[in-house]
């Protein structure tokens, strides 16, 4: 089944499909070099031992006609015994020596000059992603330039909790790493193709650990500038929803929400001051649409259930003013 | 060899009339080995197929993408409580009932060192399962209801803090294992006396059945493992109760101190799981394939090396908590290792059958699917030791198959094989063969449908412990085989349950020794008296049985 799963082709929209085996970035790559070669090994054992004790099954079976006597007493060889002692010592060497080479030259890395630097921080059921060195804080989806050709650009990711253990995992660009609280972790990634690359939290977190993804969106140096400069802008301030606004404004979102430029600065939940460059939704779960965001807004328990972000309860009214006002969060 | 002679008497089930409350009262106040064991053995069935249930409501929810069985509170629930229940439940009582069962007879002693002993740690165990499950109703969660612990079996913290597990789910979930615990404990340490102070006369260690050998390193092993397991415990209730901080990163505490603990615990625990079936596995394979054990003290050694290495290698279930390189490569190298005493057992269980008469009776079906699948974990196992790979694979669907593979796949066929072998002492009843063969051929075809998808689907990036998935990532059809090959496992349980209740109201009687086997239980009547053995057998070497069979080529000349 595991080389099935090596040789599964990728499926037509494989964008979203996700395989260890297809790797975009040179750590996941390395890793899925000793990963296939591990498998090489395990199935060439299972071939010759499950070859073997298939035709003892046959060969030796009691057959109709047999008389009752006992096969040979048989009671052992110390000369076999060493030799499928030391042959498993052999091959389990050489599985040291590539892993001890792979686990050195992805924990190793130094990151060069040019790399982007960018920290993440799991919170419970959804991901804050900060780029100290931009100014720039986001939640959920996390962009990172193409790095790849001539000017490699990777990532380096410093991984931080502001409450349980998480673990942040994209198959396609790198293994996981834990997310643990009171602790820096390190990971770093260099996407060699562009595009929106998903994973999830990989560590049991609590109710809603299921609907905590990660979006890693890749993108060619000049579209990454231009993302990083819109978000580097305080929130925009349209006139036109003024009153909407002043509305957000008065209900409590401001608590737990961030948008910069205006009174609302609460650190608990995501970042809404560029709201509406984001695809998707709490953590993934929904596509980022006008509908979605009211429904979103009126009741996240119906949607996300148990998620930290409860039903205020407004009315209709209300509700049309905080999704008009959010609307413009471009 | 006169001193071993069947009973003279067959010892007959009391003929005078038991009313219902002295049936129960003599169960009840009973310091039997053979009694315990069995009440260990009722307990740990029930108590799977209470967990197996839960499992089949897992399935049930990920068929299909965004179902709707159960939402994501009962879900966690419903996955801590199966793999809690599994592990400390089933796994350690089946360990403690075929300990207790079988060493005393086959080592031609009376009873277990400890009677009472063992009594009490029978009942300290039911009473840890009963707090455990008295969450359901006793634990106030949200509201006043009742909830069970929802923080997965490892319970990493600081998920099981005060300030994430509110309610007392948490703490009946510490306080029922720690006192289930107390049982183990007590249970090994009865192992380890009995072995080595009561056995007959003539059994040498190197004499000794190797059901025994395993068990009693088994034992060794519950005796050294569980205490940092209690320890933690404990620190996490003092966390919670008395403001320790050991695990309370919002007070400094560190999350990573409490996955040593659990695993210098969690990793010796799975092999102390196993090796009931390693023990089974060596006594039944020789007996259906008519020959000794192949290479008996590489066996036994590879079970001590087994035993030792296992204590080394805790850390390769956190090789993604970016732990130095030097440690993952350490972790890694004692991981590989210990893949090499494993593979010597393979390889002389193997040899045994190699050359020998086969009879396919349903306890040796198990043994045969059991060193597949056996093989086939240990190698994913391997797989699981690279570190890079792990990288990639922990936490995801591939390691919920690879140790369903070795804790189903292995563990519970070896426990069948067991049941199958055994049954006939324990009752006088014999099994069913024919509804043995359905048990056996629906558990194989709906285990494999079950897990061989859980690898793909981890390679696929499923991550474990999700109560719903988005439909549209390539999980469908996966998740969808492994849901059905669930209901086939189900039915295949109930096989099972069918052919022991028809075997205890009409089963075939079984007589002393139904499988022409060779250790001394056989010598004895089935189900065996409260004594045991009416005079105190003699052996001359490890296969008495074979020895008073074939008075002209008896084993003593060649060991």
């Amino acid at each position: 089944m595991v080389c099935a799963g090596v040789a599964l082709p990728d499926a037509p929209g494989a964008h979203r499909i996700e395989n260890i085996f297809r790797p975009l970035s040179t750590p996941a790559r390395e890793i899925s070099d000793v990963s296939i070669l591990a498998v090489i090994i395990c199935a060439v054992i299972f071939t010759v031992v499950a070859g073997l004790l298939t035709y003892a099954i046959i060969r030796y079976r009691r057959r109709p006609g047999d008389n009752d006597a006992e096969p040979p007493q048989v009671y052992g060889s110390n000369q076999i015994e060493a030799a499928w002692t030391v042959i498993p010592l052999l091959i389990v060497f050489v599985l040291i020596m590539v892993s001890a080479r792979v686990i050195a030259s992805v924990q190793n890395a130094k990151p060069p000059a040019n790399a982007l630097h960018a920290t993440v921080i799991g919170h419970q059921w959804w991901w804050e992603f900060r780029y100290p060195s931009l100014g720039i804080t986001t939640a959920d989806e996390l962009h990172v330039p193409l790095s790849g050709g001539a000017q490699p650009e990777p990532t380096f990711l410093k991984l931080e909790s502001a409450d349980v253990a998480h673990s942040f995992w994209v198959p396609r660009l790198n293994g996981k790493t834990d997310v643990i609280p009171n602790r820096a972790n390190e990971m770093w990634i260099d996407p060699h193709e562009a595009g929106d690359f998903i994973g999830n939290c990989a560590e049991y977190c609590g109710t809603q650990h299921a609907n905590m993804l990660i979006h890693v969106i890749v993108q060619p140096k000049p579209e990454f500038d231009q993302w990083v400069a819109e978000q580097r802008l305080p929130a925009v301030d349209n006139p036109a929803v003024a009153a909407d606004k002043q509305a957000f404004l008065s209900f409590s979102c401001v608590n737990c929400h961030t948008v910069r430029g205006t009174s609302a600065a609460g650190v608990f939940g995501p970042d809404l001051t560029h709201l509406m460059s984001r695809k998707y939704l709490a953590s993934g779960v929904l596509t980022n649409t006008p509908e979605n965001l009211r429904a979103w807004i009126k009741d996240p328990q119906a949607i996300k259930p148990g998620c930290l972000m409860p039903a205020m309860h407004l009315t209709d009214t209300e509700l049309d003013s905080v999704v008009a006002y959010l609307r413009t969060l471009k | 060899m006169a001193s071993i002679d069947y009973p003279l008497e067959k010892s007959r089930r009391r003929q005078r009339d038991f009313s219902l409350s002295e049936a129960l009262y003599s169960w009840v106040a009973t310091v039997d080995h053979k009694r315990l064991g069995l009440m260990y053995m009722a307990t740990a069935i029930i108590f799977f197929l209470i967990a197996g249930i839960m499992a089949m409501v897992i399935r049930a929810q990920l068929i299909v993408p965004e179902n709707h069985v159960v939402g994501p509170d009962t879900f966690n629930r419903l996955f801590t409580m199966h793999g809690t229940t599994m592990v400390f439940l089933v796994g350690m009582p089946i360990i403690a009932g075929m300990s207790n069962y079988l060493i005393p007879l086959m080592i031609g002693a009376r009873d277990m060192a400890f009677p009472r002993l063992n009594a009490f740690g029978y009942w300290i165990f039911l009473f840890g399962g009963i707090l455990l499950y008295f969450s359901y109703l006793g634990a106030n969660g949200l509201f006043g209801a009742g909830s069970a612990p929802d923080v997965g079996w490892f319970a990493y913290a600081p998920l099981t803090e005060r300030a994430f597990s509110r309610g007392t789910s948490t703490d009946y979930w510490i306080l029922g294992i720690l006192v289930s615990g107390v049982g183990s404990i007590v249970s090994a340490i009865n192992v380890i006396a009995t072995t080595f102070c009561m056995r007959c006369k003539g059994m040498k260690l190197s004499r000794m059945p190797l059901f025994v050998w395993v068990m009693v390193v088994d034992a060794w092993m519950v005796i050294l493992a569980l205490p940092p397991l209690s320890a933690g415990q404990i620190m996490l209730l003092f966390d919670r109760y008395l403001g320790a901080n050991f695990f309370n990163t919002q007070a400094g505490g560190s999350a990573v101190l409490w996955q040593h603990f659990f695993w210098i615990f969690g990793h010796p625990e799975v092999y102390i799981l196993i090796f009931p079936a390693f023990a089974t596995v060596s006594e039944v394979v020789p007996v259906f394939s008519r020959k000794p054990i192949f290479g008996r003290q590489a066996m036994v050694g590879a079970v001590v090396a087994i035993g030792f290495i296992s204590f080394g290698v805790w850390a390769h279930h956190m090789f993604a908590v970016g732990m130095a390189p030097i440690s993952n490569i350490f972790f890694a190298t004692a991981s590989f290792l210990v893949a090499v005493p494993t593979g010597v057992k393979i390889f002389n269980w193997l040899a045994t059958i190699w050359g020998g008469k086969i009879r396919f009776s349903t306890p040796m079906l198990f043994c045969i699917a059991f060193i597949f699948q056996f093989l086939i974990a240990g190698l994913t196992g391997v797989m699981l030791a690279v570190t890079p790979f792990d990288w990639q694979l922990t936490d995801s669907y591939f390691v919920v198959a690879h140790f369903h593979y070795t804790l189903t796949g292995s563990f519970l066929f070896g426990v069948f094989a067991a049941i199958y072998y055994w049954f006939p002492k324990a009752t006088g009843k014999m099994l069913s063969e024919t509804i043995g063969k359905w048990h056996f051929w629906l558990l194989v075809i709906g285990f494999h449908l079950t897990f061989d998808p859980q690898h793909i689907l981890g390679i696929l990036g499923m991550p474990r412990r999700v109560y719903t998935y988005a439909p549209g990532r390539g999980w469908e059809p996966w998740n969808m085989m492994s849901s059905i090959g669930a209901a086939i496992q189900f039915i295949a349980i109930a096989c099972f349950a069918w052919n022991v209740i028809r075997a205890l109201i009409k089963g075939e009687r079984a007589g002393d020794d139904p499988w022409d086997a060779w250790t001394l239980e056989w010598t004895t009547t089935s189900p065996p008296p409260e004594y045991n053995y009416e005079t105190d057998p003699e052996v001359r070497s490890s296969r008495p049985l074979w020895d008073l069979k074939h008075p002209d080529d008896p084993d003593w000349k060649y060991e």
